[in-house]
């Protein structure tokens, strides 16, 4: 395993730039929004060169940079990836400099201060991408909040505060709960290890040996923190208000990396440390990731707002992917994994439409389109593209992802029914039922409101960010090969770590069962 | 009386202060403007005795015919005491001129109230520590009252007054009790039949009784009615003191009887006793805090819920929640002091500017202390990668060590309560709440320079604290084995 610190890089270049931005003067707008760009391009690039180093054929965690952060906690900085993580880097690091481009009209107000907290937020999320301690993750994880927060409660619409307080509130009451529960963990592996850890790597050989009863609250937990980052229903409610309040730059982050980060803390954290559990739990949480497709399209299909309606669409959209995470096979942990990336990209790239049609009108309402076809040409061939890859149409992403998922579901055996399949797949009808009635209802007919006479088409910077899109929209869907084989490894030692765990658990209980005593109980 | 010379050097912070508070009385009496030379003696006085604390942290040893122990937690413990004073002082420079009490008495009841908690912290004796605690008291009574001319100022004064004279008599009632079962006042000896009297009623009444007279000390339920009250009285530098520095004299004195109980691991009979305040403190002041529309009284009720998590520490009964408690008191004097600072920096004239809507909008008029208040609003919630953060993240882990599981899960919900009043000052400020732009004369900031340096140094603090913890951690812990 080679060591060199491109990891640790992608850190710094995005936090480099933000402080950088903070003694730079605050009229000087244009150069402000230039470095920002820059920065947030440059850790583009060195994603790109972390991709060209990372070795797709090996399984296990690499390019790993590790120092001791807490010497008597056994609290290291310890940063490393594996093909689901560098998927999610590479997507985060990707829309990065598109939100930012996106703002360029968007945001006229507190410039410095939007694009610093962006580059927080970036340094935030890929933070969480690569940590392998826990402590550090939670860490990453918690302090991205804050510029999320700002970012919906300054630049956001009417309802702002009351939206950026809920997001925040809900999230901590969730990460709170997983804090006692790395805590707990961290003590209990005090035992076997000689000392209190964090470490991600050591804890994977810790937790599924915890007693079931014990493990199953921890799981919980875990799980509780990461599902209302999802959303998973029924914990979705803090979403549309955070979508709809949130500026563009902020909606695109938010449904394309930040829910990504529940998804992928499930995939990191909920299944290899806690396997017997979530084997336990699979079809629980399988039943409520189902309820989420059906009943985000059923809402998605009545909101009389676009943004509100792209909102819904992504509660329906998770819980595909965390349906994929739960129905444990391969196939659909993979699907779940390009679906991450796909929802990153579709989603993503209509909430840029959204925004763009929001800055030239400042309505959402559909009823207040209709017929701009005909006055926007080139908009409605990229809301067409989007909306079609948001719906699964086979060719672009969106398919790859949710056919790779109800594949697995249908042939899982934790799952073990065929009905998961049948209510998830009624989703993709839905999914197809609300975009398209949209579009029509937007784009086609007549032009009822005369004020949509006027709309200008989109601007070379429109095209710009959203070609870079559609450009991987269009990859994934002809040949999704590339992005699967990084994560092939991954995912297959994900499995086997569900699998073998679940079995060491198993023995781990007999044997507790035989002696008749545990080393440690919770209180 | 001085052994030899290295016991001079052991006390050297005592005698600097010592020295101190009779140059500043000389000071005080014979100089002609000394409002303006104090503030700048004294600075030099608490920087020079938290240097020499820290410089001599690894001696550890007993002076003065064990009365006092010196090195070690004390000295970690003189560090905060006199440092966070230094702030209050630099704070205090400029902010006594607005609040119309200008006078060069105020530094040199700081000095005096420092070198109280020093015996305390200390105290090898009941009777250092009731000493201690006297003279920081009565110096804490008068720093509540030192505007004479302002009835709310008086009223905290008394008000302080009785309700800690109160408290006293709890004490020294448990010093009785502990004094008539193990016949001795001194805590080694008490230690050492510490297994004998475990059983005895009236030692175990004595034990209470202390912990309940150091509740009032520490803020905490349900000996905090004078907390807000006071807060809300006296200067609000002067609030900031009483909420570190002299929440951490109250812990120092705890943890040096109680400490040497946790001896033997396991022996902690008060756990079912300190859990029960930990839980109080913490949900009764965060709920009690989103009901106020007077920052200092919030402030106040954030200072009751935070005694609640150190408590936790102490629940834990374990050298790491003690190394808990000690990093957290830490953090908490330079956040604390922070955002009362803040509060002293903004407060106009005649106790103008004090409501939470006189922040509305700050981040506009005053971005500097917008930004500030905000990191320590995010530091006091306890959010990474802020000092506050690590603070309860040592309690609850000493909690979960000890079996405490579900005192630690409490504190975590008491935690998301208390981000909601925290958020809302930083939703006025930056998010235009309240929707009105308020348009009282009175609103102008003026720039204190001394303040807004002690300001700065408190966040550096909470930033650095934040990025390096171990090294602090790994200190107190290196003391407790």
């Amino acid at each position: 395993m080679e060591n060199n610190n491109l990891i640790s890089y992608l850190l710094l270049i995005p936090l480099a730039g933000g402080i950088l931005l903070l003694f730079v003067e605050k009229s000087k707008e244009s150069l402000i929004r230039y470095l920002g760009f820059i920065f947030s391009i440059i850790a583009f690039v060195i994603s790109l060169f972390i991709y060209i180093a990372y070795d797709i054929n090996k399984a296990g965690f690499q390019l790993i940079d590790k120092f001791t952060w807490i010497e008597n906690l056994h609290i290291s900085y310890h940063v490393g990836i594996d093909g689901i993580s560098l998927l999610l880097i590479l997507l985060t690091t990707f829309l990065t400099p598109l939100t930012l481009l996106s703002s360029w009209k968007a945001i006229t107000k507190k410039v410095k201060e939007f694009t610093f907290f962006m580059l927080m937020l970036e340094v935030g999320m890929l933070g969480v991408f690569v940590s392998l301690d826990m402590f550090l993750f939670y860490v990453f994880w918690e302090a991205m909040l804050i510029p999320m927060y700002f970012i919906i409660g300054i630049w956001g619409g009417d309802q702002r505060i009351y939206a950026s307080v809920k997001f925040f509130l809900y999230t901590m009451f969730g990460s709170l709960l997983m804090l006692v529960a790395i805590i707990w963990l961290a003590v209990y592996a005090s035992s076997s290890l000689g000392h209190f850890s964090t470490d991600l790597i050591e804890l994977y050989g810790i937790g599924p040996v915890v007693q079931f009863e014990i493990q199953r609250w921890m799981f919980l937990a875990f799980a509780l923190s990461f599902a209302i980052k999802v959303p998973l229903f029924p914990l979705h409610t803090w979403l549309p208000d955070a979508h709809v309040q949130a500026p563009t730059a902020g909606s695109v982050i938010l449904a394309g990396v930040l829910l990504k980060m529940g998804t992928y803390g499930l995939l990191r954290f909920c299944l290899p440390l806690f396997p017997q559990s979530a084997v336990y739990f699979a079809p629980y949480i399988s039943i409520l990731a189902v309820i989420g497709i059906i009943y985000g399209a059923l809402v998605a299909m009545v909101q009389k707002d676009m943004k509100k309606l792209v909102a819904y669409s992504s509660v329906a959209h998770l819980g595909f992917v965390v349906l994929g995470i739960f129905a444990l096979t391969q196939e659909s942990i993979q699907g779940a994994v390009i679906q991450m990336v796909n929802h990153g990209l579709s989603t993503g790239a209509l909430f840029l439409l959204v925004g763009i049609l929001y800055e030239r009108t400042h309505t959402r309402e559909i009823s207040e389109y209709g017929g701009i076809a005909k006055v926007v040409p080139v908009f409605a061939v990229f809301l067409m593209i989007a909306s079609l890859s948001s719906m699964g149409l086979p060719g672009l992403n969106g398919f790859v992802g949710e056919f790779l998922i109800l594949l697995g579901a249908f042939e899982s055996p934790v799952l073990n029914s065929w009905w998961y399949t049948v209510f998830a797949a009624s989703g993709v009808i839905f999914a197809a039922v609300y975009l398209l009635w949209m579009y029509q209802r937007v784009i086609f007919g007549e032009v009822k409101n005369p004020k949509m006479n006027s709309l200008t088409d989109m601007n070379k910077r429109e095209i710009l960010i959203l070609s870079s899109i559609f450009i991987f929209i269009f990859w994934i869907g002809v040949y999704p090969g590339t992005f699967l084989n990084v994560s092939a490894k991954s995912t297959e030692t994900i499995i086997q770590q569900v699998i073998g765990g679940a079995h060491v658990g198993e023995e781990h209980k007999l044997t507790i069962e035989k002696t008749g005593k545990d080393i440690l109980f919770l209180e | 009386m001085l052994n030899n010379i290295e016991e001079f050097y052991n006390m050297l912070p005592l005698i600097i202060l010592g020295a101190g508070i009779l140059i500043s009385l000389c000071i005080e009496m014979f100089a002609k403007d000394s409002e303006k030379i104090l503030p700048w003696v004294s600075i030099i006085i608490f920087l020079s005795a938290a240097f020499y604390s820290l410089a001599n942290v690894n001696s550890v040893s007993v002076i003065m015919q064990n009365m006092l122990a010196t090195g070690g937690i004390v000295n970690i413990f003189y560090f905060i005491f006199t440092l966070g004073t230094a702030i209050v002082s630099l704070l205090a420079v400029d902010y006594l001129k607005k609040y119309g009490a200008y006078y060069g008495e105020f530094y040199l009841l700081l000095q005096i109230s420092v070198l109280g908690m020093m015996l305390m912290a200390g105290a090898k004796d009941l009777f250092m520590i009731f000493l201690g605690l006297e003279i920081m008291s009565l110096c804490f009574y008068a720093l509540a009252g030192i505007n004479r001319k302002r009835l709310k100022a008086n009223e905290a004064s008394l008000k302080y007054f009785l309700l800690g004279a109160f408290a006293t008599g709890f004490l020294v009632y448990g010093i009785a009790l502990l004094y008539g079962t193990s016949h001795s006042t001194s805590i080694d000896i008490i230690s050492s039949r510490f297994p004998d009297l475990r059983s005895n009623l009236l030692f175990d009444a004595g034990i209470l009784l202390f912990l309940i007279g150091f509740s009032f000390k520490i803020a905490a339920f349900p000996f905090h009615m004078w907390v807000p009250d006071v807060y809300e009285g006296s200067s609000s530098v002067v609030a900031g003191l009483f909420s570190t520095a002299g929440k951490a004299a109250g812990f120092s004195a705890i943890i040096v009887t109680l400490g040497v109980l946790f001896n033997g691991a396991g022996n902690n009979i008060f756990e079912p006793y300190l859990a029960v305040i930990a839980v109080l403190s913490m949900v009764y002041g965060s709920i009690t805090a989103i009901a106020q529309t007077n920052i200092k009284r919030m402030l106040a009720y954030s200072s009751i819920a935070h005694a609640g998590y150190m408590i936790i520490g102490l629940a834990a009964g374990s050298y790491n929640g003690i190394a808990g408690i000690i990093f957290y008191l830490t953090a908490y004097t330079f956040m604390n002091l922070g955002a009362f600072g803040i509060v002293s920096l903004i407060e106009g004239r005649e106790e103008t500017n004090l409501e939470l809507k006189s922040y509305s909008d700050l981040a506009s008029r005053s971005p500097l202390l917008a930004a500030l208040l905000a990191i320590f609003m995010f530091s006091l919630a306890g959010i990474p990668p802020f000092a506050g953060f690590f603070g309860k993240y040592y309690v609850f882990i000493a909690a979960v060590q000890s079996h405490l599981t579900w005192l630690a899960i409490v504190g975590v919900l008491s935690s998301v309560i208390s981000v909601y009043f925290y958020l809302r000052i930083v939703v006025l400020m930056y998010f235009g709440g309240a929707g009105s732009k308020i348009s009282e004369p009175g609103l102008k900031i003026e720039n204190h320079s001394a303040g807004l340096l002690a300001v700065i140094i408190c966040v550096l603090f909470v930033i650095l604290i934040g990025i390096a913890p171990g090294s602090i951690i790994g200190l107190i812990s290196s003391f407790l084995r």
